[in-house]
């Protein structure tokens, strides 16, 4: 049944090109991509020649010092701002590019921000449902019905009529993952959401997001600042340089998947960590010299 | 020593529980302390309070007019006018605020004069206003329009220039058109604030009806000169010389400002039930 390549592959310490055998659907690619904004202080490049591959079905982190210009990333790729040079591509159609600087926001890309923006004047299934209605593909009471099935599926049940306002905040991430995912999207771009909970929340909530993608597979582009997040997560973590952003390495993260929090003590993540450590720090020391500069 | 630390870490099984906990008994304290205070202060001639007359002295002059049909007509009278002029200033004042919110265009263009209107005072516009309306009504409705209005607008605008930009972009995102981010977003995200622009609008209409129920000069009375709303029977009672019963009006417009803000503020709840959790 498995094709002998994929099966050698699994066998010790198989990193997993991942899901080659699920419809390859999300594959992005970032091919020189520039962006120039204009602050107050003058002309600031964000993102300089950048190129990365992310390949369709793979988490891949990204990870680099505050401001180092992520967020300008996944601004280009969901269209929320324009870039400036390159071009961006999803499964080989291009998003924007030299005359589409601009790319269209659509439901095949959503975000999960960095405080969340659930509305709050929705409850937690309202919220849910939401997209599909918008894009005409469901009628409300379709989508209230399918969004019920899966706010039960991520142990949401519970919470389906309170107010975003009336719960955790790491159970106000999950309900909007789930939103993100009720528009079957072909990638999750997430910004730093786990960046405000505390450690232990987020231990859970990392493990609940990847029962989450076991179960939908698709790609995730998630941005953070934190190392052992970043490995624990992805396939990939590609550490990006601070302003311009690029990607200075790509790390293979050879753990197997399906991952549980165990892996945090093996040998391995150690050794991952340690390579990663010292690129990211020099990052991070450039970043702080740098807004000092500003100051 | 232990003997100390006993008694001071012992739970306490029923912690006596004070009456002056009670926020109702609070506020009947409060008011009753200030009848007190007033009531010795008018008695005493101290100075400023010496000229007011008591409240012992206002309740004489309330009674009677308690079962004067002109006095509830006052009322009345006062109700609707401020209803109706609120009414407007919502009808009229939330979509132009959104309007200024959410068009740079038609921002630029009327906001100078809107802020150039704004600070001129509804009893300003008396004069104007009998002028501009065919009718006493029309004119009195206009000046208590015109204290609810602007208030309203500003919160709208302010409410609607502060919603979070990732609303915006989630909405988007999942595929929501033009229209259905101002209905779906915009509306919902301005409510609470409109609701509290709301709120602090009718308290001002409370406060111009004076002014502007001076044009009605008694219209429509019935026998007495309580008839003509609660603005115009203080304005009345002063020319009269009757100094008890315009205290006897003000207490009136402040009782019916009280409930007339619980009223919007209850509608608001309900219409806004997840602002509470916030």
């Amino acid at each position: 049944m498995r094709s002998p390549v994929l099966a050698g592959a699994d066998a010790p310490a198989a990193a997993a090109p991942p899901q080659q055998h699920h419809a390859a659907k999300g594959a992005i690619r970032i091919e020189n991509v520039d962006k120039l904004y204009y602050a107050r202080e003058g002309p600031v490049q964000a993102v300089s020649n950048c190129s990365l591959d992310i390949r369709a079905g793979e988490i891949c982190m990204i990870v680099g010092p505050s401001g180092c210009g992520k967020t300008t990333l996944l601004n280009a790729i969901a269209g929320f701002h324009d870039i400036t040079g390159g071009a961006i591509y999803l499964d080989g159609q291009m998003l924007c590019g030299p005359d589409k600087p601009k790319a269209e926001p659509g439901p095949d890309r959503v975000v999960v921000f960095q405080n969340g923006a659930l509305f709050p004047w929705k409850t937690n299934l309202e919220n849910v449902a939401f997209g599909p209605v918008m894009q005409g593909k469901l009628t409300p009471r379709q989508a209230a019905e399918k969004a019920r099935g899966m706010m039960a599926d991520a142990g949401l049940g519970d919470v389906e009529h309170n107010y975003p306002g009336e719960v955790s905040s790491g159970m106000r991430r999950r309900v909007e993952i789930v939103r993100a995912l009720m528009n079957d999207p072909k990638v999750l771009l997430l910004d730093e959401p786990f960046r405000a909970l505390d450690s232990l929340t987020k231990s859970v909530m990392h493990e609940a997001l990847l029962e989450i993608y076991y179960k939908n597979k698709v790609t995730i582009f998630f941005i953070t600042h934190d190392l052992e997040e970043a490995i624990f997560l992805g396939h990939r973590v590609a550490i990006m340089t601070t302003r311009p952003c690029r990607p200075k390495k790509i790390l293979n993260v050879d753990i197997p998947h399906p991952r549980n929090y165990g892996v945090l003590t093996s040998p391995r993540f150690r050794e991952l960590m340690e390579e990663t450590v010292s690129a990211v720090h020099e990052e991070a020391v450039k970043a702080f010299e740098a807004g000092e500069k500003e100051m | 020593m232990s003997a100390a630390l006993a008694s001071v870490a012992q739970p306490r099984i029923r912690p006596r529980k004070s009456i002056f906990r009670n926020p109702l008994v609070r506020a009947v304290i409060s008011i009753c302390t200030f009848l007190v205070l007033w009531e010795l202060g008018s008695r005493m001639k101290l100075p400023w309070v010496g000229d007011v007359p008591a409240p012992t002295v206002v309740m004489k002059a309330w009674v009677p007019l308690l079962s004067d049909p002109g006095y509830w007509y006052s009322w009345y009278q006062s109700s609707r006018r401020v209803f109706t002029g609120f009414l407007a200033a919502m009808v009229i004042g939330i979509p132009f605020g959104l309007a200024m919110a959410t068009s740079r265009v038609f921002r630029d263009i009327t906001f100078p004069v809107f802020e150039i209107l704004r600070p001129v005072p509804p009893l300003a516009w008396v004069p104007a206003a009998i002028i501009f309306w065919p009718t006493q009504e029309l004119s009195i409705g206009f000046v208590i329009f015109l204290g609810a209005i602007f208030t309203i607008m500003l919160n709208v605008i302010g409410g609607a220039r502060s919603i979070d930009l990732r609303f915006f972009q989630a909405a988007r995102s999942m595929g929501s058109s033009n229209w259905d981010i101002f209905r779906r977003v915009v509306l919902p995200a301005v409510l609470p604030s409109i609701v509290v622009g709301c709120e602090v609008g009718i308290g001002i209409t409370w406060n111009v009806v004076v002014a502007a129920e001076m044009i009605s000069g008694g219209g429509g009375a019935i026998q007495s000169s309580a008839g003509g709303g609660l603005g115009f029977f203080i304005w009345s009672s002063y020319i009269g010389g009757s100094y008890p019963q315009i205290v006897v009006g003000m207490i009136s417009i402040g009782i019916a400002g009280y409930i007339s803000s619980a009223i919007i503020r209850w509608l608001g709840r309900v219409i806004t039930p997840w602002a509470r959790v916030r």
